[in-house]
């Protein structure tokens, strides 16, 4: 366990050095640091000047290590566009990216998975019909239009909930909450169904498969020949065994909520991370793209590492086979 | 599949297709033939757009702002001759969805063979040559899988407009475009072409071609390649599902193709601004087309999927 843990590590270590140096050649090679900074009227001694202060003479490796260290620090630099430190702009807007996306993951959670374990159990239903019907059409409508739809229906026509921004939010030390107010509520509702719905039919489509792969096995089988009543065998018995390939897929779609989360907000200009990211893309603004980049790296990386060690604890036979020492 | 069910030598390659169990499969899947059938609809009106829209809407001569934002034609004020109402510019709206599902095709096509050539070129190699080259061939596949495409897109998308001159990228862009999907795509082929080739290359034909002195390079094009096209052509159908959507979603957000020449995802962009004054349709039609289209296409690739796979027969 511990061997499988720590291989893990650094494969962690090696991404994250990787999207670093990626990172770095965006910021470094991408257009010149040096204008993007100055004005026109800089003479070319000032530039050098600059240039050498900056440490942009030094070598490769220097160079790479300072801004790998800087980053370690959460240190990217001022943004060409706002003009002020990336950092700052980075920590405004998380709370915002964060709030939508863990809404959204427990919403398509709580409501993807007993859709999957309805359409498992009674598979001939209408209604199991009609739910798998609805997963194809989820899956080929792109996120930015169910947005769209939701906005239409529900904030044009009905008006009952608005159609951009956060609404209200309360200051609880340096993080900003939608969550306390009346207004910041209704204001996530429309986004977090957006992003929630692509996900929610993922995991019932999951679900589903591996409880029928699972109610087709012995000890299920065995179960219910004991007498154990159809409830407990389906929802204890059954999904139990169906969890660990729902834990990784949630986990890593984790991070593709936090990505995905870019289109969202940018339907209903929610002020979070993701509108920051395309803003940055369409301005050309390397420092924010720079960070944006390292930063969804890290959460992916610390994601697949909680998952990893939740296989762990749901999966005994991982247990022994690490333990039977390879 | 075809030399499988129809034993009988003399008959002309198209008669044997008929025969083979993929075309019986095919016939008697309703879904199938309506999605095919949909999806050939598309692409002849893609492919021959100039000829079937009834009017030009990149034309300034033809187009008239006293033609703007009119409804679809069951609604009061319309005009017959704009069957699904204008924009604000006095576009015809299916005109233009003709000509934005045209741009929409042909990204998504060229990136689905950018990344399928990729993909098909870094698994032969990674599964025939071995070693460290296919060690490290994988390991950059997996970093690659664990981030979702569309940001990988986006990051190539915002690296092309650093590095291009403003009026250069304007021009480009729809190339940018089908290189950064095309490369967000080709892990996928690249681990399944791997997989059969690990498979094929230890196989009595080919040790019989090395043994007789072929190079590698005419194995693996000759001998391996059409033998691990099977799963590589259903990956390809959903995967131009994919690209198709990736590609309207990063025209929505504005960093794909220009609005000179709008795709799919661009009209529902421009359509978007204006929802709330009640012009719904500018942006709906597009996104109802969008819709068809991917649907047609996931439920294609699903029935191949099927209709390929041994194991469900």
């Amino acid at each position: 366990m511990f061997s499988f843990i720590a291989k893990r590590l650094v494969q962690s270590v090696l991404v994250m050095l990787t999207v670093a140096l990626i990172a770095f050649s965006l910021f470094r090679y991408v257009g010149d640091p040096i204008n993007n900074m100055v004005g026109q009227d800089t003479t070319l001694e000032e530039r050098d000047e600059l240039k050498e202060r900056l440490g942009l003479n030094d070598n490769f490796f220097i160079q790479f290590g300072r801004f790998a260290r800087n980053a370690a620090q959460a240190e990217f630099g001022f943004s060409y566009q706002h003009r002020r430190p990336v950092s700052d702009l980075i920590a405004e807007r998380m709370p915002a990216t964060l709030e939508l996306s863990l809404v959204s993951a427990l919403l398509a959670l709580v409501v993807g998975i007993p859709m999957g374990v309805y359409t498992a159990i009674r598979r001939n239903s209408w209604l199991s019909h009609a739910f798998m019907t609805m997963s194809l059409v989820g899956i080929s409508l792109p996120t930015f239009l169910i947005g769209i739809l939701l906005i239409l229906f529900f904030g044009v026509v009905l008006r009952w909930l608005p159609t951009f921004g956060r609404g209200e939010v309360v200051q609880l030390g340096w993080w900003s909450t939608g969550l306390l107010t009346a207004s910041g509520l209704k204001s996530l509702i429309m986004p977090s169904i957006t992003l929630a719905l692509f996900q929610m039919t993922l995991i019932m489509r999951l679900v589903r498969s591996e409880m029928l792969e699972v109610m087709r096995t012995d000890f299920v089988k065995f179960a219910r020949a004991r007498g154990l009543i159809e409830r407990y065998v389906n929802f204890v018995v059954a999904l139990k065994n169906t969890m660990v390939p729902v834990i990784t897929i949630t986990g890593l779609q984790l991070g593709s909520i936090i990505a995905f989360a870019i289109i969202t907000e940018s339907v209903f200009q929610w002020p979070g991370m993701g509108l920051l990211f395309i803003q940055a893309v369409s301005a050309v603004d390397i420092p924010i793209m720079a960070a944006y980049l390292v930063l969804i790296a890290f959460f992916f990386v610390v994601i697949n590492l909680i998952v990893d060690m939740l296989y762990v604890v749901v999966d005994p036979r991982l247990r022994v086979d690490s333990a039977g020492g390879h | 599949m075809s030399d499988t069910a129809a034993p009988n030598p003399n008959k002309s390659r198209f008669a044997r297709a008929l025969d083979s169990d993929l075309w019986h499969n095919f016939i008697t899947s309703p879904v199938a033939v309506i999605s095919a059938a949909l999806t050939l609809v598309f692409f002849a009106s893609a492919v021959f757009a100039p000829y079937i829209a009834p009017h030009n809407p990149f034309d300034l001569a033809t187009i008239s702002i006293m033609d703007a934002s009119l409804p679809p034609a069951w609604l009061d004020g319309s005009d017959p001759r704009f069957v699904l109402g204008t924009d604000d510019q006095g576009r015809d709206i299916f005109s233009t969805i003709i000509f934005g599902a045209r741009i929409s095709l042909f990204v998504g096509f060229a990136s689905v063979i950018f990344s399928m050539i990729l993909g098909i070129a870094l698994g032969l190699i990674s599964g025939y040559v071995g070693g460290r080259l296919d060690a490290f061939i994988m390991r950059v596949a997996d970093i690659q899988l664990s981030f979702p495409a569309i940001l990988i897109a986006l990051l190539i998308d915002g690296v092309a407009r650093g590095v291009l001159p403003r009026e250069m990228h304007h021009d480009v862009a729809i190339y940018v475009l089908i290189f950064a999907i095309g490369v967000s795509g080709w892990v996928q082929y690249a681990r399944t072409v791997r997989g059969s080739t690990l498979v094929e290359k230890n196989k009595e034909y080919v040790q019989a071609a090395r043994v007789i002195g072929i190079g590698p390079v005419i194995i693996l094009w000759r001998h391996i390649l059409p033998n691990v096209m099977g799963p590589v052509l259903v990956i390809a159908t959903i995967h131009l599902a994919i690209a198709v959507i990736t590609e309207a979603t990063l025209s929505f957000l504005g960093v794909g193709v220009p609005p000179t020449t709008p795709s799919l995802g661009t009209l529902i962009r421009i359509g978007n601004d204006f929802l709330f004054s009640g012009e719904w349709w500018i942006t709906i039609f597009p996104g109802i087309a969008l819709v068809l289209l991917v649907l047609a296409i996931n439920l294609l690739g699903d029935w191949l999927r099927d209709a390929l796979n041994p194991k469900l027969r």
